[in-house]
């Protein structure tokens, strides 16, 4: 069960968050909807620890993994390195196994550069799920992909979703992404940004009217 | 023209305009020329002197430039990555930069001792601030997104340090190491020269004192090009396969 309740985050004299709290089990996804600059990634940031200056508690699992805007990879190292230098237990052949599983098969002595940016993008989610998380978090991982790849990646996240179950935590600022994907939604709104609308099945359809 | 054979015309033009000069002032004593230099190169040569002091140079060299870069690289990355030590040890840095590598020879002989210590820390304590001030910008410029990856993945501190930190401070390590070398043979050259009983800058300096011109140049003119060869055979294609996955 992972917990987080942030009570309030500040940069400077400005309150970014404010009591922003949720749980998740595993095996459930929760978007986290709200525009872009109100705080969505600052929160993920908190709930990964990266930034842990803040006010609140947050109980995570220490096997995480995350999946930026931008890929994030090592361009020194092969495809295949960014794999297992991430997870060292991990064997060469199940490396290969999950980046033939991402499409990406063929690629595996390829540096980044060599890579487009779709196949970057699937090597970085390949890295994500290759570690079997407890908790993924995802930092709007298909924003600036035209539809179609958009589609198709949106499909294989659902896909390895399926497969791994872990708890997953989304942040959007699209509707349809955060309802594909998806168990519950949370509406992030206001300055300092507060759950707006909280977690719930029907919250989408609220948020619909309300926009 | 192709860029090297302009560079072997350029050095032929330099000799022609040295044996010219040597020509018109008509003394060897003060500018022998050229070929005046080969008898006493092969004489030095046959009988060892000089290699024997090109090799204590060249420990000397090797001794203070990995003590410079392994302590300069240190110190650089800490403060490049922490600012609060930065804003303290900075004016220290300022000041050992500006400090004349004459003033820490003498002062090193001084408080140390005419010793083959004394004269590498003199050597090492000249290069650590350059080295500092440029692996502390590539430790600056190190990517907040890799480090963000590498925490939340729970990387290992060693692959973290070897793979994410060291490939971008690649570039840094081997500009520090090329301007390294060149700025430390010739301060080890002053250091022999003032307080050491053997190696190049040794020979220089009992030539000098024989007021032997030709002799001085032939210690001279071997050390640079044994550097030169040091920078063509080794540091160049050692920087070119550093940089080799910017080119993939």
């Amino acid at each position: 069960m992972i917990r987080v309740d942030v009570k309030s985050k500040w940069f400077g004299k400005a309150e970014i968050l404010k009591d922003v709290a949720f749980t998740l089990k595993r095996g459930e996804c929760l978007a986290v909807l709200g525009p872009s600059g109100i705080g969505k990634s600052t929160l993920l940031r908190l709930v990964a620890g990266i930034d842990t200056a803040f006010e609140g508690g947050i109980d995570r699992p220490a096997n995480m993994a995350f999946v930026f805007q931008e890929p994030t990879l090592l361009p020194w190292r092969s495809a295949l390195d960014n794999l297992l230098l991430v997870h060292p237990s991990l064997s060469t052949e199940a490396a290969t196994d999950m980046l033939a599983s991402v499409g990406i098969g063929e690629k595996t002595d390829m540096f980044p550069g060599q890579l487009s940016l779709g196949q970057q993008r699937r090597l970085a989610l390949a890295r994500a799920f290759v570690g079997k998380p407890d908790l993924l978090l995802l930092d709007e991982p298909f924003v600036s992909l035209d539809e179609k790849m958009a589609e198709e990646m949106i499909s294989l996240t659902e896909r390895l979703m399926k497969k791994n179950a872990p708890a997953t935590l989304f942040v959007t600022h699209e509707h349809r992404e955060a309802a594909r994907l998806a168990d519950r939604t949370l509406v992030l709104a206001g300055s300092p940004a507060s759950v707006f609308l909280p977690a719930g099945r029907g919250t989408l359809n609220k948020m619909e009217e309300v926009t | 023209m192709s860029s090297s054979a302009i560079r072997v015309l350029s050095i032929a033009a330099f000799i022609i305009l040295w044996a010219a000069l040597a020509w018109l002032n008509g003394d060897p004593t003060v500018l022998p020329a050229p070929g005046d230099l080969l008898r006493p190169f092969y004489r030095e040569l046959a009988s060892g002197v000089l290699l024997d002091s090109m090799g204590i140079t060249i420990i000397r060299v090797i001794a203070a430039f990995l003590f410079a870069m392994t302590i300069g690289t240190v110190l650089g990355l800490i403060m490049g990555t922490q600012p609060q030590i930065d804003r303290w040890l900075d004016p220290w840095l300022v000041v050992f930069l500006n400090l004349p590598a004459l003033v820490l020879i003498v002062l090193c002989y001084l408080w140390i001792g005419l010793t083959e210590a004394a004269a590498i820390t003199a050597v090492t304590l000249n290069k650590i601030p350059n080295v500092t001030t440029i692996i502390r910008e590539g430790a600056r410029a190190l990517d907040p997104d890799l480090k963000a990856m590498a925490q939340v993945f729970g990387m290992r501190r060693d692959t973290y340090l070897r793979h994410v930190i060291l490939p971008q401070l690649a570039p840094f390590i081997a500009g520090a190491s090329r301007s390294g070398i060149a700025v430390i043979w010739k301060i080890v050259l002053v250091v022999e020269f003032l307080g050491r009983s053997s190696g190049v800058g040794f020979q220089i300096h009992m030539y000098f004192q024989l007021f032997d011109v030709a002799m001085v140049l032939v210690y001279s003119l071997s050390f640079i090009a044994f550097m030169l060869a040091i920078e063509w055979i080794i540091l160049q294609p050692l920087e070119r396969r550093v940089r080799a996955w910017r080119m993939a």
